[in-house]
C-alpha cells in the first residue's frame, strides 16, 4: 500500500453526491439550436473558420486556435451556421460574449475521421498536435487548455503522472460516473500519455467515497503500471496542488507549475477525451455533464453536445423553475450563478446545479470577523485568511501579494468556514482580478512610455539629420562662392566684378553687331529691360516721394538716367528697324549710356539752378513726351502684332506715366496756386 | 608641540575641531564625486507611478516632464487625471504628501477610450499621425489613417488636430475578458455569487 500524504486544512461539507447517481449516464439528445462560444477556455479566444449559411458536419472545424494558449472548436453535430453574433455565455459577469449559433438537422453526420488505433507509431510532437487540434481544454473547471500542459520542456523529465478522478466538490459525480461506467476509455487514455511523456510513475487519485469508481478503474488497470489510489474524502483534495501534495508529498512551490516537482496531472475527463481524440480521431464535441439539485425530479448525469442550451439540458431532467431562485454551474463551492438558463453548456460544464430555496438558502448577512482562526485553519493553501481579508478591504495590494494572495486556488473552504458569514474567497478573487488588471495597466504604460520615449528619440534623430544637412549645404555654398571669387577677379568685390562682366558683355555686343537679327533681339531686349527698371524706379521714387523721404532726389536721379538710357534704347532700336540704315546714326555717340549720363547731368545741374514750379513743369513736359511716344510705340506695337508680352508691358507703362502726369499736373497747379 | 598643546587647551581643541572637520570633508566630498547619482532617482520613481498616456492634461509635454516637474519644481500631484485617484495616492504615498482631490480644472476621471478614426472621412492630412505621442496611428500622406487600439493610451491629443473632425473617442465596452468579480460590499443584502458562502440551514444543525 502507498503512502498516502495530508494536506494543510480542508473542510468536510456534505457530499451529496448520491442524489445524481441514482441511474447511468444519460444522453440529452440534439437540441434545435447549439451555441459556441469561442472562448471556452483559459487563453485567447479561437477564431471562426465558418460563414453564416454554411452547412457544417460532425466533427468539423468550425473556429481555429488563435494563439499558443488557445484550442479549437468544432461542430457537435451536423446542422448549419445559423449566426456569429454575440450571445449570454454562461459567466458570472452576465455579459455576452461572440458564439457561432449552429441550427441542427438532427441527421448527426461525421465527417471522414482520422483514427489511429495504433498510437505507439505517432511521435510525440504529433500526438500533442492531435490533442491540440481535438480542441480539449481540461475537463475538471478550469478549462486549461491540455496539449499547453503536455507539453515538457525540453530536458525536464516528469517523474510522476496523476490522473485526477479525487471530484472532491460536493454534488458533482460526472467524474464518478465516467469512472464508473467507462474506466477502459480512461485507462486507454492514460497509455497515450504514457507513451507521450514517459513517466516515472503513473497514479489515478480517487477520493474514497467511490468505492465504485476505484473498482472499476482498478479492474481496468489491472495487468499495467498504472496504481490507482484511493485516500479519504476531504474538500479541496482535488486541487493540483493538494492532490500532489496528497500522492508525492511534494509541494509545488509559489508560483511554480507542477512540472517543477516533476509531476503532470490531468483530470480524467480530458484523458478519456484525450484517448477519443487520438484512437478514434473525434474531437472534443460532447461531455458528461451533472443535473443535481433539488429543483430537478431525476437528477443525473448526461451525455450532452457542446453548446447545448442549460434549459434544454435540464427540460430532460425534470426541472422545476418554480423551485429554483439560482441556477449554479459548476459545485456550490466553487461555482458561480448563471445569468440566465438558456445559456450554453461549455467544455468546463461539469455541474447544473438548481437547489431549492431550502438546500442552498440565501446568505445571511457578513458579520464582523472575531478573530477566531478558522479560517486558517481551514486554508489548503496555508495562507492567513483574515489577513489577507483586512488587506483586500483595504485595497492595500502590496500587502497582499506580500501574503501571497496569488497561492489561493479559491476553493472558498474559508468563506465555508467562517462562523461571521463573511465572503472572504469574493474579496480574494476581485482583489486578485484587481491586482492583475493593475499589473496590466503598469505593462501597458511601460509600453507607452517605451514607445514615447522611442518617438522622442526618432524626433530628435530627424531634427539632427535635417540639421546636419542644412549645415552641409551651406558649407557646400560657401565653397562655391570662395571658388568663384577665386576663379574670377580674385579677391575683388562681387559688385566690381559685376560691373566688369557687364562692361565686357556690352563691349562684345558692339564688336560682334554685324549680326542683323542678332542685334535687333539685343535692342529689344534692351528696351524691354530698361523699361521695367525705369518703371520700378519710378514706383520707389513715387513711393519716397510721398513719405516724404530724403532719398528723393538720389531717386529722382536714378529715374531721369535710367529714362534717358531707354531713350536711347529706344532710338537705338528705331534706328536698327529703320529701312534708312541698320547702324546707328552718325550723330550719336557711341555709347548710348555715356551720352545719357551726360544728358542727365546736365538736366541735373540745370534742375538745381531751377525753381521747383520750373522744374516740376520741365519733368511734365518730358512725362507728356514720353507718354506721347509710347502711346505711339503701343499704337505700332499692335499694329505690327508685336508679342503679347511687350504689350502688355507697354500698356502698364502707359497707364503708369498717365498716372504720373496727372499727379505731376496736380502738384504744379498746387505749386502755381501757391 | 605636545607640550604646546597641553599648555593651551583651547587651541588644542580648535585644531582638532579644525582636523576633524577636514578629514569629514574630505570623505564626504570624496563620496560625493564617487558615488554620484546620475539622473533624479525621484523624478525616475515618480515616473514609473504615471499612467504614461502622454495626454499633456497635467500641462507638461508627456509623463516624464511632469515627473520632473513634481521632483524639481515641486508642482501640484494631482494634475494627472488619466491616473486618478490611485494615482494620486501612490504619488502621495511616495512623496509623503496629503492626498489631495484632483485638479478642479480637469472635469473628472473619465472613461478609458480609446480613438476610433471614421476610414471613410479620413483625408488623410497625417496630422492625427504627427500629434499622436506613441506612434500609435498608421497611415500616410494622402492615404486612410487607423489606429493602433491595443497602442492607443487613450490621451485624446490626435481628436484636436484633425480637420475633418472624423476622430472619435470610443469607451471600450466591457468584456467577458476585461471583466473581473467586484469586491464585496459589505453592506449590500445581495446574495454572493459564490454558492458555499450560504450554508444549509440544517447541515449547520446536523
Amino acid at each position: 500500500m502507498r503512502k498516502i500524504f495530508d494536506f494543510h486544512g480542508g473542510i468536510h461539507p456534505p457530499e451529496n453526491k448520491h442524489q445524481s447517481l441514482g441511474g447511468p449516464i444519460r444522453d440529452a439528445g440534439i437540441p434545435p439550436e447549439l451555441v459556441l462560444p469561442l472562448s471556452q477556455h483559459i487563453g485567447a479566444p479561437a477564431k471562426p473558420v465558418v460563414a453564416v449559411g454554411e452547412r457544417v458536419r460532425k466533427g468539423q472545424l468550425i473556429a481555429a486556435a488563435s494563439g499558443a494558449v488557445s484550442v479549437p472548436l468544432h461542430a457537435p453535430t451536423s446542422g448549419t451556421i445559423a449566426a456569429l453574433e454575440d450571445r449570454l455565455i454562461a459567466h458570472p459577469s452576465g455579459l455576452c460574449a461572440p458564439c457561432i449559433v449552429i441550427t441542427t438537422d438532427g441527421r448527426d453526420e461525421w465527417i471522414e475521421l482520422e483514427p489511429t488505433p495504433d498510437y505507439r507509431a505517432l511521435a510525440p510532437q504529433e500526438l500533442l498536435a492531435r490533442i491540440r487540434n481535438a480542441g480539449i481544454a481540461g475537463m475538471g473547471g478550469a478549462g486549461f487548455p491540455a496539449a499547453v500542459k503536455l507539453s515538457t520542456r525540453p530536458g525536464s523529465s516528469v517523474a510522476t503522472l496523476i490522473i485526477n478522478g479525487t471530484e472532491c466538490e460536493p454534488y458533482i459525480t460526472a467524474d464518478d460516473i465516467l469512472m464508473r461506467e467507462q474506466p477502459d476509455r480512461i485507462v486507454e487514455g492514460v497509455k497515450i500519455l504514457m507513451h507521450l511523456l514517459q513517466p516515472g510513475e503513473v497514479l489515478i487519485g480517487v477520493e474514497d467515497n467511490k468505492p465504485e469508481a476505484i473498482a472499476a478503474l482498478s479492474a481496468a488497470a489491472a495487468g499495467c503500471a498504472i496504481e490507482v489510489v484511493s485516500f479519504p474524502t476531504k474538500y479541496p483534495s482535488g486541487g493540483e496542488k493538494q492532490l500532489i501534495e496528497i500522492l508525492t508529498g511534494k509541494q509545488v512551490p509559489s508560483g511554480g507549475l507542477p512540472l517543477d516537482v516533476g509531476v503532470i496531472c490531468q483530470n480524467v475527463g480530458s484523458v478519456a477525451a484525450i484517448h477519443d481524440a487520438v484512437v478514434l480521431g473525434r474531437p472534443l464535441l460532447s461531455r458528461i455533464t451533472t443535473v443535481t439539485g433539488e429543483a430537478v425530479r431525476e437528477p443525473g448525469n448526461f451525455h450532452v453536445l457542446l453548446g447545448t442550451p442549460m434549459n434544454y439540458l435540464l427540460a430532460r431532467a425534470g426541472y422545476q423553475p418554480d423551485r429554483n431562485r439560482r441556477l449554479i454551474m459548476g459545485g456550490p463551492m466553487m461555482g458561480f450563478t448563471v445569468p440566465d438558463a438558456r445559456v450554453p453548456i461549455v467544455k468546463t460544464t461539469n455541474c447544473l446545479l438548481a437547489p431549492s430555496d431550502a438546500e442552498l438558502p440565501a446568505p445571511s448577512p457578513a458579520q464582523a470577523c472575531i478573530r477566531c482562526g478558522l479560517c486558517a485553519q481551514a486554508c489548503p493553501a496555508s495562507l492567513l485568511p483574515q489577513q489577507l481579508f483586512w488587506f483586500a478591504q483595504a485595497r492595500e495590494f502590496d500587502k497582499l501579494e506580500r501574503h501571497n494572495l496569488f497561492d489561493c486556488i479559491e476553493c472558498g473552504a474559508c468563506s465555508w468556514a467562517c462562523p461571521s458569514a463573511i465572503p472572504l474567497v469574493q474579496y480574494y478573487r476581485a482583489s486578485k482580478a484587481e491586482i492583475l488588471e493593475l499589473r496590466r495597466e503598469h505593462a501597458r504604460a511601460e509600453q507607452s512610455r517605451a514607445r514615447f520615449e522611442a518617438r522622442q528619440q526618432r524626433i530628435e534623430r530627424e531634427e539632427a539629420a535635417r540639421e546636419a544637412r542644412r549645415a552641409a549645404r551651406k558649407q557646400a555654398a560657401q565653397q562655391r562662392a570662395q571658388t568663384e571669387a577665386g576663379a574670377g577677379a580674385g579677391d575683388e568685390d562681387p559688385i566690381q566684378a559685376a560691373i566688369d562682366r557687364a562692361r565686357a558683355k556690352k563691349a562684345a555686343q558692339q564688336a560682334g553687331s554685324s549680326d542683323a537679327s542678332g542685334e535687333r533681339d539685343k535692342l529689344e531686349k534692351a528696351v524691354v529691360t530698361t523699361r521695367t527698371r525705369l518703371d520700378t524706379a519710378s514706383a520707389k521714387l513715387q513711393q519716397a516721394r510721398d513719405e516724404g523721404s530724403d532719398l528723393v532726389e538720389a531717386l529722382q536721379l536714378g529715374v531721369d538716367k535710367t529714362r534717358a538710357k531707354l531713350e536711347a534704347a529706344e532710338r537705338a532700336l528705331q534706328a536698327f528697324a529703320s529701312p534708312e540704315g541698320s547702324a546707328p546714326q552718325a550723330g550719336e555717340p557711341a555709347d548710348a549710356a555715356a551720352a545719357a549720363i551726360a544728358r542727365a547731368q546736365a538736366a541735373r545741374a540745370q534742375a538745381v539752378t531751377m525753381d521747383p514750379a520750373e522744374k516740376a513743369r520741365s519733368q511734365l513736359e518730358g512725362l507728356e513726351q514720353r507718354l506721347e511716344k509710347t502711346r505711339a510705340r503701343l499704337a505700332q506695337g499692335r499694329s505690327s502684332g508685336e508679342e503679347e508680352k511687350i504689350i502688355v508691358a507697354l500698356e502698364a507703362t502707359l497707364a503708369r506715366l498717365e498716372q504720373q502726369v496727372s499727379a505731376t499736373r496736380d502738384q504744379l497747379t498746387a505749386m502755381e496756386r501757391s | 608641540m605636545l607640550e604646546f598643546l597641553t599648555q593651551y587647551p583651547l587651541l588644542a581643541a580648535l585644531l582638532a575641531m579644525v582636523g576633524l572637520g577636514a578629514g569629514f570633508g574630505a570623505v564626504l566630498g570624496f563620496a560625493a564625486v564617487r558615488f554620484k547619482t546620475e539622473g533624479n532617482p525621484i523624478a525616475d520613481q515618480i515616473n514609473e507611478l504615471l499612467p504614461q498616456t502622454q495626454c499633456g492634461q497635467c500641462g507638461y509635454p508627456g509623463c516624464r516632464p511632469y515627473a520632473e516637474a513634481i521632483a524639481g519644481a515641486g508642482e501640484a500631484i494631482n494634475k494627472c487625471p488619466p491616473g486618478g485617484e490611485a494615482g494620486i495616492k501612490a504619488l502621495a504615498a511616495l512623496l509623503d504628501m496629503e492626498v489631495i482631490p484632483l485638479d478642479a480644472e480637469h472635469d473628472g476621471e473619465k472613461v478609458k477610450a480609446v480613438a476610433f478614426i471614421r476610414e471613410a472621412e479620413c483625408i488623410g492630412c497625417t496630422k492625427c499621425i504627427q500629434a499622436c505621442p506613441v506612434d500609435a496611428i498608421l497611415g500616410a500622406a494622402k492615404q486612410m489613417h487607423t489606429v493602433i487600439a491595443s497602442e492607443c493610451t487613450g490621451c485624446d491629443l490626435c481628436v484636436e488636430p484633425c480637420p475633418v473632425d472624423c476622430i472619435e473617442m470610443i469607451a471600450a465596452p466591457p468584456s467577458v475578458q476585461t471583466w473581473h468579480w467586484p469586491l464585496p460590499d459589505p453592506t449590500s443584502r445581495e446574495p454572493q455569487i459564490i454558492a458555499s458562502d450560504a450554508l444549509p440551514a440544517q447541515d449547520r444543525a446536523a
